[in-house]
């Protein structure tokens, strides 16, 4: 499993991978909106949360119908199926990898793009926190919808439909978490929620997209 | 003792069976070829056999963790030098060794080279030489000699030999004459399917809703 781990990463970063180009998204996205909205700094520090995490979703997003369409184009998903490794696991390795490629940068730039948006030094904890606890959800659940839609033509947008929905709770407790965060309010139940809402996919999401592998392979 | 024993077999593509009433046994040391015009389900027969599809009827009886599968795409990861993909599909089967692989499929030259830059026969050989790397007694193969040059052939007849020798078994699907005499074949065109007006089984299309 950690030889496959390895192997997605690598293809991340080698030529063609796609590697950054979700952060450089979520880049472009969050400098757009003082465009759209103006310069004001109060309206953009009050929009910064939810801004943050609607940019991070749809950065999340570019890259996940990558996940599978490429193994199953070139038959390595075929071949996945039979090795050794329970689908079940290929498939969390799976999200891992994307959530170390597209997840973690997120994590990691969020106070960088936070200062775009005029957020508070303090809020910068709490959106770190937020997204940390908040982006491996993203992940799984992107794994599910690009189990679905494998072997589709034109399978991204369809993917959209179906993974959207599946982020508004990790949406609503995020951006939450980080309002109530900035504003000195108390934060647990947000916090609880979110990292209950990982925890929960993490466990049981993996079993149902290796069943939707399963079937699109038939 | 056999290593892979197939009853009353019938498979389905499409929600269509394409294959029934099929059976054979393959033993130890012994490889079976299976033939057929286009269509008449090899690829389907294989696929089942891996357990990538339900079959429509009848038992596989296969040692668990005996069996690799090679598909008529390789797999191969193109921005990959030949060697990475050799060597995960080795970590992934958990044998670890790749020397004998590239020796035996004369990639030793092209070991550092991407995948991308490799010709179609080179590709293949590369496949093939995943088979090897998994160390597992079971071989089940579909077209394994597409865009093969004669020498890549018996390149791979004399690998599928060692193979057969060391107690392997193998199960081919191919057009060609491979060179290996002690091979069975299997022609596949008795046990086309019948249609459902013919008597036949339905395809499975409505398995939601029994």
């Amino acid at each position: 499993m950690i030889a496959l781990l390895l192997r997605d990463l690598r293809l991340a970063i080698r030529a063609g991978g796609g590697f950054g180009l979700g952060l450089a998204f979520f880049l472009i996205v969050v400098t757009l909106v003082p465009f759209g909205v103006g310069p004001e700094g109060g309206v953009l520090a009050r929009i910064a949360p939810g801004i943050l995490w609607v940019g991070a979703l749809l950065a999340c997003l570019l890259s996940l119908d990558r996940i599978f369409a490429l193994d199953f184009e070139d038959g390595s998903l075929d071949l996945l199926a039979t090795a050794p490794i329970p689908l079940e696991g290929v498939v969390t390795i799976k999200a891992v990898a994307h959530w170390l490629t597209t997840g973690l940068p997120l994590v990691l730039a969020a106070p960088a793009f936070g200062v775009l948006l005029h957020l508070e030094g303090s809020a910068n904890f709490w959106l770190v926190l937020s997204l940390a606890l908040g982006t491996p959800a993203l992940s799984v659940l992107g794994a599910f919808g690009a189990a679905l839609t494998v072997g589709l033509k034109r399978g991204g947008l369809l993917l959209s439909l179906l993974v959207l929905p599946l982020y508004v709770p990790t949406l609503i407790f995020g951006a939450e978490l980080v309002r109530r965060g900035a504003s000195g309010m108390e934060t647990q139940v947000p916090l609880l929620m979110l990292a209950g809402i990982t925890a929960a996919c993490i466990a049981v999401v993996p079993f149902a997209s290796a069943a939707a592998i399963r079937v699109n392979l038939r | 003792m056999n290593a892979l024993s197939v009853t009353d077999l019938a498979v389905s593509r499409g929600g269509l069976p394409v294959l029934e009433g099929l059976g054979f046994t393959l033993a130890p040391g012994r490889a079976l070829v299976l033939r057929g015009p286009n269509g008449i389900g090899k690829t389907t027969l294989l696929r089942t056999l891996a357990g990538l599809q339900p079959p429509l009827a009848g038992q596989i009886s296969v040692p668990p963790e005996a069996m690799a599968y090679a598909a008529h795409a390789d797999g191969l990861k193109a921005t990959l030098s030949v060697t990475e993909n050799l060597r995960f599909w080795a970590s992934v089967y958990g044998t670890g060794t790749i020397a004998r692989a590239l020796d035996d499929m004369n990639l030793r030259q092209l070991a550092d080279r991407a995948a991308m830059s490799l010709s179609a026969g080179q590709k293949r050989r590369l496949g093939l030489a995943r088979l090897l790397v998994t160390g597992r007694p079971i071989w089940v193969l579909d077209e394994p000699t597409v865009s093969l040059d004669a020498a890549s052939v018996a390149l791979f007849a004399e690998a599928v030999r060692t193979h057969l020798a060391g107690g392997g078994a193998a199960l081919m699907a191919t057009h060609i004459d491979l060179g290996i005499p002690e091979a069975e074949v299997l022609d596949l065109a008795p046990f086309k399917a019948r249609t459902p007006e013919e008597g036949g089984m339905s395809g499975g299309f409505d398995e939601a809703f029994e």
